[in-house]
Parts: C-alpha cells; sequence; structure tokens
C-alpha cells in the first residue's frame, strides 16, 4: 500500500471517529433525559404519567424499527436545515444520532429498571426529592450498567458511520467503498475491515473495563 | 408519638381489591418500643408505611408527633419524613456508594456542607461500630454489618422516630440479637421512639414494651408484651406466644390419670407461673417447710421477657389431704398464677 493510500487511510480513521464521536455524545444528551423519562413515568415509578410513556414510548420504537440506510435518506431535509448540507462528515452526525438516541434510551431505561424498589423506597422514606432520586440514586446506581449500553451503542454507531460513509458521508466506510469496491483495491479493502475490528474491539475492551470499575455490586 | 385514627388502606386492581388494612386505630407513646406482629400477608408492611406515607392511606387520619400527615402535600411530606427514620428487611443500601457516603445520604439530600456531613456521620460510625469500615463498599459487607449502616443512615436525621421493617427477618439468630440490643441501646440513649415489623415472636419478647397482633389487616390484640405474652385471648397470639412461651402441658403430665378432686393417696399437680418479683421468691422450700409435704418438680422453664423475667413450674405435691390444702393455699396466697391441673392417683 501507497503512502499516499496510508495518509487517506487514516484521513477516513479520524473522519469515522469524529462521526462515532459527536454522534455518540448527542445521542447521549438526548437518550439519557428521554431513558430517565421512559422509566420514572411507568406505572409503578416515582412520577408515573401513562400518555407520556405511551407517546415517547412509540416515538422510540418507531424510529428503531425504521432501518438506518431509510432513515438516513427520509430525514435529508432535516440534516440539511440543521448543517446546510446533506453530504460530508457533519451532515452524517444528524441522522447517526437520531437513530442511536432512542436506542441509548431504551439501554438507559433497562438500566435504570434493575435497580430494586427497595432502594428507591428507601431514598423516599428519607425525604429524597424525585429529581434527587434521579441524580443520586437511579443514574448513579445504573452507572456500570449504562455505560455497557452506550458502548454497544457506540459499536454499532461505528457499523452506521461506515454505511453513512457510503452516503458521501466520509470516513473509513467511504474509502472502502471507493477503492476497495470500485476500484478493486483488494488491500484497502482489507485494511479498512482491519481498522474497524480494531475499533470495535478497542471500545468494548475500554466499557467492559470502565464498567466493572464502576460495579460495586462485586467486589 | 404515632397516631392511626381509623386507617384503612385497600388496593384496587383489576383483579379484585385487596383490603391490606381494615379501619384501624393506633396509639405509640413517646420512648416506646412497640411490636407489630402478624404472618405474613397480614398487613404489616402496609401499616408501617401508611406511618410515614410511602402508601397514602386510602381513609383515615395519621398523626406523628401531633403533625398531621395525611393532609399535607408531598413537598410538605419530604420535610416530616427527615423526621422518621426506617431501616429494611434488605438494608437497601445504595451500592455505588461507600459505607460513609450510605450515611451521609440523607444529609446530602437535605443540603448539608461536606463538613457538617462529616461531623455527623463520624459518631454515626462510631455508634454502629463500623469505624473501619468507613470506605467499604455494602457488598463487602456482611448482612449484620449493612443492617448497621442502615441504622446510621436512618439516624443520620436526627429522627424522633424508627421504623423497622423486618430488620432482623433476613439474619442469623447471633446477628439479630446484636442488631436488637442496638436497637434497645439507642432507644435508651436517644428516647428514640420505634415501630418493629416482626413475624419472629423472639423479636417482640426480646425488646418490645407494647405489642400489637394483627391479622387479615384487622389488628387483633393489642398491649403491654408481659401481658399479651402471659395471658394472650386470641386464638392467632396464643399460637403466636406457644413458640416462645411452653405454655402447653408437657407430654407426660397430658399421659397421667387426672382427676379433679382429692382422692385417699393421690397427689396434686399444679402448675405456677411467676411474673417479675415472684420469679426470686423460694415458694418450693417454703411450701416444704411449712407443711408436712413432699414437692417434687415435673418440668420446669425460665424465660426473660424484655426486662421481666418469667418462669414456669409444675410440681408434683404428695401427703395427707388436710396438708395439700394448706399448702394450695399458701400458693394462691403468693404473688404468683396458681392453677391445678388435677390429681394424680
Ligand atoms: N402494592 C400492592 N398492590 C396490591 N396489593 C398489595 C400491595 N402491597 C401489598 N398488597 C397486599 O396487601 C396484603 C398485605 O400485604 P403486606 O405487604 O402489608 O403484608 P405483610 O404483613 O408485610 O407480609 P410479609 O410478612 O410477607 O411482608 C397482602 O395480601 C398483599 O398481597
Ligand atoms: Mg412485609
Amino acid at each position: 500500500m501507497s503512502s499516499e493510500m496510508i495518509d487517506l487511510l487514516l484521513k477516513s480513521f479520524w473522519e469515522t471517529c469524529y462521526m462515532v464521536g459527536a454522534s455518540t455524545l448527542l445521542a447521549t444528551l438526548i437518550g439519557l433525559p428521554l431513558g430517565v423519562i421512559l422509566t420514572v413515568t411507568r406505572r409503578d415509578h416515582i412520577l408515573p404519567n401513562q400518555p407520556l410513556n405511551t407517546v415517547l414510548g412509540a416515538v422510540v420504537n418507531a424510529t428503531r424499527s425504521t432501518p438506518f440506510i431509510i432513515l438516513m435518506v427520509a430525514i435529508i431535509p432535516l440534516t440539511r436545515f440543521i448543517v446546510g448540507s446533506s453530504i460530508g462528515t457533519t451532515a452524517a452526525i444528524v441522522p447517526l444520532t437520531i437513530s442511536a438516541a432512542p436506542f441509548i434510551a431504551r439501554i438507559i431505561e433497562s438500566s435504570l429498571l434493575e435497580i430494586s424498589p427497595g432502594v428507591i423506597e428507601a431514598a423516599e422514606a428519607m425525604g429524597a426529592s424525585p429529581m434527587q432520586i434521579i441524580t443520586k440514586v437511579l443514574i448513579p446506581e445504573a452507572r456500570h450498567s449504562i455505560v455497557l449500553g452506550v458502548t454497544l451503542a457506540i459499536i454499532s454507531l461505528i457499523g452506521y458511520s461506515a454505511m453513512a460513509g457510503t452516503l458521501g458521508g466520509g470516513g473509513l466506510g467511504d474509502l472502502a467503498i471507493r477503492y476497495g469496491y470500485q476500484r478493486f483495491q483488494m488491500d484497502v479493502m482489507v485494511a479498512t475491515v482491519v481498522v474497524l475490528i480494531f475499533m470495535v474491539q478497542a471500545m468494548q475492551s475500554l466499557g467492559d473495563w470502565l464498567s466493572k470499575k464502576l460495579n460495586k455490586n462485586k467486589l | 408519638m404515632i397516631d392511626l385514627v381509623n386507617v384503612a388502606k385497600t388496593y384496587y386492581s383489576k383483579a379484585g381489591d385487596i383490603k391490606a388494612l381494615q379501619p384501624t386505630d393506633l396509639h405509640i407513646r413517646s420512648g416506646e418500643i412497640f411490636g407489630i406482629i402478624g404472618l405474613s400477608g397480614a398487613g404489616k408492611s402496609t401499616l408501617v408505611r401508611c406511618i410515614n406515607m410511602l402508601e397514602r392511606p386510602s381513609s383515615g387520619q395519621v398523626f406523628v408527633d401531633g403533625q398531621e400527615l395525611t393532609k399535607m402535600s408531598e413537598k410538605e411530606l419530604r420535610k416530616v419524613r427527615r423526621s422518621i427514620g426506617m431501616i429494611f428487611q434488605h438494608f437497601n443500601l445504595l451500592a455505588s456508594r461507600t459505607v460513609y457516603d450510605n450515611i451521609a445520604f440523607p444529609l446530602e439530600i437535605q443540603g448539608l456542607s461536606k463538613s457538617e456531613i462529616a461531623k455527623k456521620v463520624q459518631p454515626l460510625l462510631e455508634l454502629v461500630q463500623l469505624e473501619d469500615r468507613a470506605d467499604y463498599y455494602p457488598s463487602q459487607l456482611s448482612g449484620g454489618q449493612k443492617q448497621r449502616v442502615g441504622i446510621a443512615r436512618a439516624l443520620a436525621s436526627d429522627p424522633k422516630v424508627l421504623l423497622c421493617d423486618e430488620a432482623t427477618s433476613a439474619l442469623d439468630p447471633q446477628t439479630t440479637k446484636s442488631i436488637l440490643d442496638l436497637l434497645q441501646n439507642i432507644n435508651k440513649k436517644l428516647g428514640l421512639t420505634i415501630v418493629l415489623i416482626t413475624h419472629q415472636m423472639e423479636v417482640v419478647k426480646a425488646i418490645c414494651d407494647r405489642v400489637a397482633v394483627i391479622e387479615n389487616g384487622v389488628i387483633v390484640e393489642q398491649g403491654s408484651m408481659v401481658e399479651v405474652f402471659t395471658q394472650p385471648q386470641h386464638p392467632t397470639t396464643k399460637e403466636f406466644t406457644k413458640s416462645v412461651i411452653n405454655a402447653e402441658l408437657p407430654e407426660i403430665i397430658k399421659k397421667m390419670a387426672l382427676s379433679d378432686t382429692y382422692e385417699e393417696g393421690s397427689k396434686l399437680i399444679v402448675r405456677l407461673t411467676f411474673l417479675g418479683d415472684s420469679a426470686g421468691e423460694p415458694i418450693v422450700s417454703g411450701m416444704v417447710k411449712r407443711f408436712d409435704v413432699e414437692v417434687s418438680i415435673i418440668y420446669g422453664n425460665i424465660d426473660q421477657l424484655k426486662d421481666t423475667p418469667f418462669g414456669i413450674l409444675i410440681v408434683e405435691v404428695a401427703g395427707e389431704k388436710n396438708n395439700i390444702a394448706a399448702a394450695l393455699d399458701y400458693l394462691h396466697a403468693r404473688e404468683l398464677k396458681t392453677e391445678v391441673i388435677g390429681y394424680e392417683l
């Protein structure tokens, strides 16, 4: 592989990191409150609100059941409105965020539901407000399982970012398609796949390590 | 300190309504340890959760320390709950916080500063003897230690009342004893009113001043612990106390052929129940010295109801008819309960 190709590979790697990093951040910013609301508005939880829970749940499910490639095309007007263009690495962040946010919301919801009702009740008995229960009980108690969930989201975002790349998003997916597929450069194809595998492995190891460090249930 | 007036709780569900608590009146005095005992599903947890309004009663009024909780908004309730500590069967500690931070939790909620918190947590760690475990996480502690953390956490906001829902049910007998000692200790030291829910009669026997027996959402009997134990009225209470106080006649006596009246040469079988100071009296030697009778002990059991000694003695009195009658009169004149079981031929 020429040094030119290596530069290109490196550039694409950083583009992928940028897309995945930015969309993970934004998706978590949206998904965390969404997941918390989905949890606490349940019938037997601290702020029951059935209508809100049903509506939010439906929106989340609808977004999650739309295949990413279709979602990406469908929201092109929205992307153009936010970023000013529907092509490029930054533009890809919009559909990536929108597809990952509901996923993260559900993952956070299931993490929060693992917390025993007894612990929540104990906090209520001490006079904690719903907001204090969320910030001081639910999220800290679930943090290790939230970390694992976000890791999962990052890994699927790495995959989706490759897909977004094929629609002019840049990044490793774009590279693989343009050189590996369209120009039959097998070595580029292999190199991209290796880098992707490495990224996924690294994220999984990092997530596992952090989650284990935060988990005080088994010491 | 705590007054429940006509408090009832019904759970409504599609499968049918459950009347967990029938209209109930309960008065708990300041500084006492009040036990509530009942079988599983009797409504104990429902009752205790109505006291701090974790469960809003369907009807009735709840007063704690003169304030009516049933009238309050959620916000006002949160404030009052700081003066009502609670501990649980499964401890309900925060797994992601150390022992120290668990005890600090209620203080953090109240917005105290780090130094104010440190000033309160340190003596609590000493009180529950966990100074050397301050930086441990709950998963590194034994059940008894976890409950100590639970107690320290409940005491952090200087409550006037401590509610205990099956606080010792998950612990072995020895650890149970140490937790009960700790509860009794803080009851004396801090003048804390303690409400103790349990299905273990031994717990009530060890530390309660008064007790209520609950069944199917109804309080079927209540009174001073010693009274309820020594003179149970309701069948459920009798069943409960039976396991602790051996009120049943021993097998050997049940097998005896007994008659109600004295016949030539028969021996009197009598059960003596001692309570409090009378437990120390030399009854047996008193009888033998005064009357020409022979006394032998068939069965004996000495126990302790909180601070009150309590004993049962079944004796056989042999001798002349007159002497036996005189000995019986002597027993009746003493400060103890004397029951004639019969005359054995
Ligand atoms: N949230 C609820 N919804 C419906 N029914 C309930 C609820 N909580 C309790 N019950 C019912 O109320 C009754 C009393 O329950 P409660 O928990 O007070 O019993 P308990 O005496 O504490 O029993 P245990 O010793 O098993 O803890 C039971 O029949 C129970 O099924
Ligand atoms: Mg219970």
